[in-house]
């Protein structure tokens, strides 16, 4: 029988007398410690990028492809909300009407993203690593909104220093131990904050006003939800790259619900839009 | 000091002359002196239960933990050197979660038994290293239903209805053949498992501690440990059923 390489570890490599994994040489004693708790056993690393990779210059991330629009979230008496449409475009193409641009980490906390697809479902994958790690453990501890917050933060700015950014606005929602909840966004460069009300992309310009003036920490979940209809919306009637098909992601103590994708109501009679070049100078 | 394997049985590299290699025996006898550990695999999925001895009255409950999580879909129960049984359940994390990495999709259950087995294998082929004293029952549910897997420490892997292995490996199989596994549902398996377990236990010997999990439809096809009421539950029943049958062994002694 040949032998066959059973895995993609290197301790089972050829001419090996015994693997390296169990044999206590001076090799393997004197190495210095290498700390990777904050690494997935499979063996990925986010921040590491194939030098090859950097030396051609056609093959960093430069423009995202297939692109989410905006995200808004909210906090609200019992947790938080996160929307935002299902489309992937490709340009100003609205190719793919059915992505889940809100992913669900663990029973505390949801990350939804804007930006390039691709991108965020590595970033997705990454946190599945994450959390089957903590389920192998099983020790009923799960990585909490601000341990994910952190860390995508970390791994957003150190790509970004290797300029090959995931070219993604990303929003970190959850609830903490003690029952507070958490919102917080990180995007492609690193930047990141927390708030009671986050969005990204068009949402800044568009929602953020809304939430100003109607977001409150102590909001019941009604009125937490029409203004999170409103704002979307919004978004929907003046972000061009935008469709009427949302979900909604509800983080409460009780654990994380993402619904169905649903429609709103729009109405496209008002009298300034039935004659919208009316009062645009060079329009057509 | 002589013994049966006197002179071949020094290295696992060395053929005794009725082609047995000893150092793979006496690590199956490590395992044969351990708590029993046995597994069910029963209509909608696999349950396994650990009789854990207690050795000292300064031990924490629940320490000592000998059922692991593998990943979602699959657990191994170890039975025999807990730390080798560690270290074999570390090597089945890293290969579930690196074809997981390269395949895109949970890692089923042959392919992993396959793997451990080969993993375990190794250790029987240098002699530079021993081979691990423990059998890991490992219970899986992928998408071809739920099945059980036994690797023993000279890396064969074989599938089950239901096994035990251990000190009372004999008496618990011989239990379990009186069971129909294939209708039973995975809340009933759990009260026959523990029901076994308290019936081969050695009474003379130390308390022992249990620990079940099950991987089924009931607990979202994932891995875990079971409920502790479902746990209680079965204990109690199991408890009862021990005294009922005492109760008729000393009612024979007195009628005759």
């Amino acid at each position: 029988m040949l032998p066959r390489p059973t895995s993609h570890s290197k301790a089972l490599g050829p001419g090996v007398a015994g693997p390296e994994l169990a044999v206590a040489t001076s090799a393997v004693l004197d190495r210095p410690p290498q700390s990777c708790a904050h690494l997935p056993l499979t063996g990925a690393q986010p921040c590491v990028v194939d030098p090859a990779v950097l030396a051609d210059p056609r093959q960093h991330t430069k423009y995202p492809y297939v692109t989410g629009t905006s995200v808004l979230a909210i906090k609200y008496r019992d947790g938080v909300l996160i929307g935002c449409d299902t489309l992937g475009a490709y340009g100003s193409t609205k190719r793919y009407k059915s992505t889940q641009r809100i992913y669900r980490v663990n029973s505390k906390c949801v990350v939804a993203a804007g930006g390039e697809v691709s991108d965020f479902q590595y970033i997705s994958n990454l946190l599945d690593e994450l959390a089957t790690d903590d389920f192998r453990t099983d020790d009923g501890i799960e990585l909490t909104p601000q341990e994910v917050y952190s860390y995508l933060c970390r791994v957003m700015y150190n790509r970004r220093n290797k300029f090959d950014p995931l070219w993604n606005s990303l929003v970190v929602g959850g609830v903490e131990k003690g029952g507070q909840s958490f919102l917080g966004m990180v995007g492609m460069i690193g930047t990141h904050y927390t708030d009671s009300h986050v969005t990204t992309g068009f949402a800044n310009q568009l929602a953020r006003p809304l939430f100003r003036e109607r977001q409150s920490d102590d909001m019941s979940e009604e009125d937490a939800m029409h203004l999170m209809y409103d704002s979307l919306k919004v978004c929907y009637y003046r972000d061009k790259v935008s469709i009427n098909k949302f979900q909604v992601a509800k983080v409460t103590g009780e654990g994380v619900s993402i619904s169905e994708p649903f429609a709103l109501d729009m109405r496209w009679d008002y009298k300034l839009f039935a004659a919208p070049t009316k009062w645009a100078v060079g329009a057509w | 000091m002589s013994g049966i394997g006197t002179g071949y049985d020094l290295s696992s590299t060395t053929y005794s002359p009725d082609g047995k290699i000893f150092q793979t025996e006496y690590a199956q006898k490590a395992v044969d002196n351990s708590g029993t550990v046995l597994g069910l695999r029963c209509k909608d999925g696999v349950v396994l239960a650990c009789e854990k001895l207690v050795l000292s009255k300064l031990l924490v409950e629940g320490s000592n933990r000998r059922v692991h999580n593998i990943d979602r879909h699959v657990g191994v129960a170890a039975a025999g050197l807990a730390p080798d049984g560690r270290m074999v359940a570390n090597r089945a994390c890293e290969e579930a979660a690196s074809y997981k990495r390269v395949y895109g999709e949970p890692i089923s259950g042959h392919v992993l038994a396959e793997r451990i087995g080969s993993y375990v294998h190794m250790f029987n082929l240098y002699w530079s290293l021993r081979p691990y004293g423990a059998t890991m029952l490992m219970a899986v549910y992928d998408k071809n239903g739920p099945a059980l897997y036994g690797i023993d420490p000279s890396g064969s892997s074989l599938r089950y209805y239901g096994t035990a292995v251990g000190k009372a490996r004999q008496a618990a199989k011989n239990e379990i053949e009186k069971l129909k596994l294939s209708e039973m549902s995975a809340r009933e398996a759990v009260m026959e498992a523990v029901r076994i377990l308290h019936k081969v236990h050695d009474e003379d010997g130390k308390k022992f501690e249990l620990e079940v999990s099950w991987i089924c439809d009931e607990s979202g096809k994932e891995h875990r440990r079971v409920p502790a009421e479902l746990l209680d539950e079965a204990e109690r029943r199991a408890k009862a059923a021990m005294e009922e049958s005492d109760m008729w062994v000393v009612a024979g002694r007195g009628g005759s």
